[in-house]
């Protein structure tokens, strides 16, 4: 197995894009070293981006912020300006596994690892989030939610590497929050997650709004319907139950070791609604 | 010289105080050595090809590929492990488990094993092991397991303890009985009676430490096995047994363990690698991963118990009856019938009956998990217990204390108690602060009690004084808990020295007479009892070397504080000689100074303990904290009563982890689906509240300082407890453990409709 540690992304995709077979990006490696000690997996080379200038850096931009592929989740809750605009998607970074993986994993691992459950890919896709993607042929941006396509799968061709997660830059009174089922109080992983990012208009009523579940489906959800239960409410109870009905049908899960069918569709709409709540009262004090 | 056990209630100098282990720094700066730790020159890598099958017939394995690996030194299959075991069924049942015979058992079963001389050449040759499986049908749940139409595990299993013999076999190996007097007459008597049956899914005992040991078989017939064991004497005895080695040339060294509640008191990995180092003539280094730790070593029996008990108005039990079913994994054994035992010892009861059957399905060989198959029977024996004093109107506690069960009673499995600590228990919970505090929303409060037999067994120490008064103690029982500081405490109490002066030490097993294993509660009650007797056959040769030294007669010297003392006026003025005046002299005297001890450690007391605990519910998740919990036990006497706190706390940890989410999860295919701590899941740190505890005192009348086994018992009253308070948190009786959310929110949805 060879390891590589490029400076440069067009050194790196070139690596990518000339391995002959199982070549994998290394961020924070806290799923592909676990993979790695499995008996199954087996690897040719291993590109390491985290020396790649300027890939661990968060910039805020007049649209908004470009977070660097190799940010791990720990930095994002120490950038204030980040946390006042996007508090849910620094949130859900910030529930990935404990304080020690959490100084290494990244949000861009945690989209290309394309577990139906991770968390802070709900959050993202919530704040309309997109990828900035280097290849062989250039650059491209795609929102967040096109690049997983099921579980363990991606939409990147060969040689490309996503470089840098976009938020927008929030309107006026908007603001996100994550929430997620776990049976224990850390290290474990999403039976359900539920993210909404709302704005209110000048009356207080929900202007715009974005709903997304995890676990609950082969990839993450974008609830359309949940987001109309919400927008022209002041989040009354009609439009609180309204948004968990819509997030429950939406729900597509199996019954697998954590959690069952019924189990999952019910917890989606408990989730939605209190996540709801803290996003309401969040984006009125903004 | 025989050895007086009896309880003398005497003040105390070091027992009772609270020093720091001796093992402690080097297991936090990780300088200890655990079983991975130990290394040979010239080892090998081994590792462990498991069936993928739950039931599968072995039609042949072909391991020619595999060994034209470049590295590999030497595979083994059962054909390279004879049966050696003469009929001996628990035996076999040993072997038979460490490398698959005829069939594989459960998925997880060894089937091969490879010596390499790296892991990745050894990977490489598990792949290229050829197995020729036929897949059987195969069974898994205990209650489908007992079904007429259930596949049968092995046709040479016909139930035993039923009249008459059945004539087909099944895979009830087993039916035992216990109890007194007239259930049917006692029910009659009753005006209110509760009757439920109860679930619990199989959980593992979840030690951090996976299996791992070094085996050497060397040229000259002698082996050597490094391993992390609760018993290396018993490790020694299988492993010579299973590989036709004489048990005195097979040496066995036991690591620093990192947890094994009962689950490293049998072999599983140590067979094969020493048969493999026989075959590759070098040693061998064999670690099981997590995920093999999982599915192979380990684990309590899932259960199926009906409850039924009746009682007065007035909260007097009439009659209690239950029926246990069991699993064992593959191979008969005896979990229900100890479940059987224990259901109803907190109680005196005129009418009392339990059955127990012994299920064989196609789960892991069931091991030996604190307190084994106790905390099941209690869950649904507490669970009916509670329920019936809310039917009846009177505060759980209160109606226990009616029942309760004192010096005298004849105990629900046969033998009449002695003094006993579970009327205490409950006083004290009843007094207890916690039982009074106030609850907040969603909250509930429950309590249970638990009991543990406790054993003693044989047990052999060493006890030396060096030249400078400083004393080592050397012991056969493994330490899991701290016994390392306890005993220091004892020798340093007998011989009236300091607690720094005394260093204790695990001895091998060619350097000290036979041990039982750590289990049953005995480390500290057997070897303490030992290392007495040992003190005080030292003191019995330094009294004579005193006499030596001052040159009068023996029987003019007695020792009391530490000291020899002449006795009597004609001596009286001659200054005391202490343990280090005497030893500074031994070579002079006679020779080194040395206590030995011998013996069959009698009269375990039995041990009691009652649990509180408040639990908060959110009812729209189903899910659930442990917001305060306390424990309350008898110690008999706490010797070092910090780690006697530790005992109770982390059994109280593991049993609520059973409480609430710990289970074997297994697919349709009879495969386990969460091998590993992700989807196992054990309580976090911040799952858990402070662990308040509180340590009674009854003494054990046949143990010089009064101790008993502290060890198991706390895990036995949680998972009752817990399902107590949910139930009273949510308003339903929760009767299958675990209480995971999706159980207690389709609990509550069935509620509803
Ligand atoms: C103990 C533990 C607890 C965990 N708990 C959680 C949890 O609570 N919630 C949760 O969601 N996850 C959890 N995880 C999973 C993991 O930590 C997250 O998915 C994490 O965000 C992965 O980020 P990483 O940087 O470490 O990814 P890596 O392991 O470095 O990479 C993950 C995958 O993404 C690919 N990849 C990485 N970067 C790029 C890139 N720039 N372009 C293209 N492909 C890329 C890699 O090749 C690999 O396939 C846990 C893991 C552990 C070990």
């Amino acid at each position: 197995m060879r390891y590589e540690r490029p400076q440069t992304i067009e050194d790196a995709t070139a690596l990518m894009a000339g391995a002959e077979a199982n070549a994998f990006v290394l961020a924070g490696g806290t799923d592909l070293l676990v993979r790695m000690q499995s008996d199954a997996f087996e690897a040719d080379l291993i590109v390491d981006i985290k020396a790649i200038s300027g890939f661990d850096a968060i910039t805020q931009t007049e649209d908004g912020f470009v977070i660097g592929a190799a940010v791990p989740s720990a930095a994002l809750s120490e950038d204030a300006a980040l946390v006042a605009a996007w508090p849910g998607v620094v949130e859900a970074a910030n529930l990935i596994g404990s304080t020690q993986i959490q100084g290494r994993c990244t949000i861009v691992g945690n989209l290309c690892n394309a577990s139906p459950a991770a968390d802070s890919v709900p959050a993202l896709v919530a704040a309309d989030a997109r990828a900035q993607i280097a290849g062989p042929a250039g650059t491209r941006e795609v929102a967040i939610a096109d690049v997983p396509t099921g579980p363990g799968k991606v939409s990147l061709s060969k040689g490309e590497i996503i470089e840098a997660v976009l938020l927008p830059k929030p309107e006026p009174r908007t603001a996100d929050a994550y929430l997620r089922f776990i049976p224990r109080t850390e290290m474990d992983i999403a039976v359900v997650g539920a993210a909404v990012n709302l704005s209110l208009g000048d009356d207080g009523t929900i202007s715009a709004a974005r709903v997304a579940l995890g676990a609950v489906a082969p990839k993450v959800l974008l609830v359309e319907e949940a987001a109309e239960a919400l927008i022209g409410s002041n989040l009354d109870e009609a439009a609180l139950e309204a948004l968990a009905v819509a997030c429950s049908n939406a729900s597509n899960p199996i019954d697998d070791k954590r959690g069952t069918v019924e189990y999952r569709k019910e917890v989606a709409g408990v989730l939605a609604r209190r996540a709801a709540q803290t996003a309401y009262a969040r984006a009125g004090e903004n | 010289m025989s050895f007086d056990a009896t309880f003398q209630n005497k003040r105390f100098n070091s027992v009772g105080t609270r020093p720091l282990r001796p093992d402690g720094i080097d297991k936090v700066t990780g300088r200890a050595r655990y079983g991975a730790d130990f290394n040979m020159p010239g080892q090998l890598v081994a590792r462990v090809l498991r069936s993928p099958h739950a039931h599968a017939r072995i039609k042949g394995i072909d391991t020619s590929k595999a060994e034209a690996v470049k590295g590999v030194k030497a595979i083994v299959t059962a054909a390279d492990m004879p049966d050696l075991t003469d009929g001996d069924e628990a035996l076999f049942a040993i072997l038979d488990n460490c490398m698959a015979r005829e069939k594989a058992m459960y998925d997880g079963h060894a089937v091969a094993a490879v010596a390499a001389i790296d892991e990745s050449s050894a990977k490489a040759a598990l792949k290229l092991i050829k197995v020729d499986y036929e897949v059987l049908p195969h069974v898994v749940d205990v209650d489908a397991a007992m079904m007429a139409d259930a596949p049968v595990l092995n046709d040479t299993i016909f139930t035993q303890g039923v009249e008459p013999a059945p004539s087909k076999p099944s895979n009830v190996a087993n039916r035992s009985e216990f109890g007194h007097g007239d259930v049917d007459a006692g029910f009659a008597k009753a005006d209110i009676i509760v009757e439920r049956s109860y679930k619990t899914e199989q959980a593992h005992q979840g030690y951090i430490e996976p299996h791992a040991c070094v085996a050497s078989c060397n040229a000259d017939g002698t082996a050597d096995l490094w391993v992390c064991t609760q018993g290396h004497f018993v490790y020694r005895q299988n492993c010579a047994d299973l590989l036709g080695l004489e048990a005195s040339k097979l040496r066995v060294t036991s690591s620093e363990i990192g947890g094994g509640f009962g689950g490293k008191t049998h072999v599983w990995a140590e067979p094969v690698a020493l048969a493999l180092s026989r075959k590759a003539g070098r040693p061998v280094k064999l670690i099981m991963s997590r995920e093999e730790v999982f599915r192979a070593s380990g684990p309590t029996s899932a259960t199926s118990i009906d409850v039924k008990i009746g009682a007065t108005k007035d909260g007097k039990i009439t009659a209690a009856e239950a029926t246990l079913r069991y699993t064992s994994g593959p191979y008969p054994d005896m979990w229900a019938e100890l479940g059987a035992m224990t259901a109803f010892a907190p109680y005196d009861l005129e009418n009392v009956k339990t059955v127990g059957f012994e299920v064989v399905v196609n789960r892991p060989k069931v091991a030996a998990y604190r307190a084994p198959s106790a905390p099941m029977a209690a869950f649904a024996a507490e669970s009916a217990v509670d329920e019936l004093a809310k039917e009846i109107g009177m505060d759980p506690v209160d109606f226990r204390i009616a029942n309760v069960a004192k010096e005298g009673t004849r105990s629900s499995y046969g033998p009449v108690y002695g003094p006993i600590g579970i009327g205490p228990t409950l006083d004290a919970a009843k007094a207890h602060p916690h039982m009074s505090a106030p609850l907040g929303p969603n909250q509930g409060r429950g309590m249970a009690c638990g009991f543990w037999f406790n054993f003693g067994g044989q047990t052999c120490t060493d006890l030396n004084i060096s030249a400078d008064g400083t004393v080592t103690i050397a012991v056969g029982t493994v330490d899991v808990g701290g016994s390392r500081a306890s005993l220091s405490l004892i020798v340093a109490e007998e011989l009236g020295i300091e607690y720094s002066d005394v260093k204790a030490v695990i001895a091998d097993t060619s350097t000290l007479g036979y041990n039982d294993m750590t289990d049953g509660s005995r480390g500290t009650f057997s070897t303490s009892m030992a290392t007495i007797s040992a003190a005080r056959n030292a003191i019995e040769v330094m009294r004579q070397r005193a006499a030596i030294m001052w040159d009068i007669p023996l029987e003019h010297i007695y020792w009391e504080d530490g000291h020899a003392k002449a006795a009597g006026s004609k001596h009286g003025n001659r200054a005391p000689l202490s343990v280090k005046d005497i030893a500074a002299e031994a070579g002079n005297t006679g020779g080194p100074i040395a206590g030995h001890s011998e013996l069959v450690a009698d009269g375990a007391g039995v041990s009691f303990a009652t649990h509180i605990c408040d639990i908060e519910v959110d009812s729209e998740t189903g899910s659930s904290r442990v917001v305060r919990y306390t424990v309350i036990q008898d110690a008999g006497k706490a010797v070092h009563p910090a780690y006697v706190e530790g005992q109770y706390q982390g059994g109280a940890a593991q049993g609520i982890g059973w409480a609430l989410n710990e289970e074997y999860i297994y697919g349709d295919d009879g495969r386990l689906q969460n091998p590993g701590f992700l989807d196992y899941r054990i309580p976090v740190c911040s799952d858990l509240p402070m662990i308040d505890t509180q340590i009674l005192e009854i003494p054990n009348p046949n143990h010089p300082y009064g101790v008993r086994g502290v060890g198991e018992t706390s895990i036995v009253p949680p998972l009752a407890a817990i399902a107590n308070a949910v139930s009273n948190a949510v308003g339903l009786r929760m009767s299958h453990i675990p209480l995971s959310p999706p159980r207690i929110l389709a609990a509550l949805n069935a509620a509803k409709t």
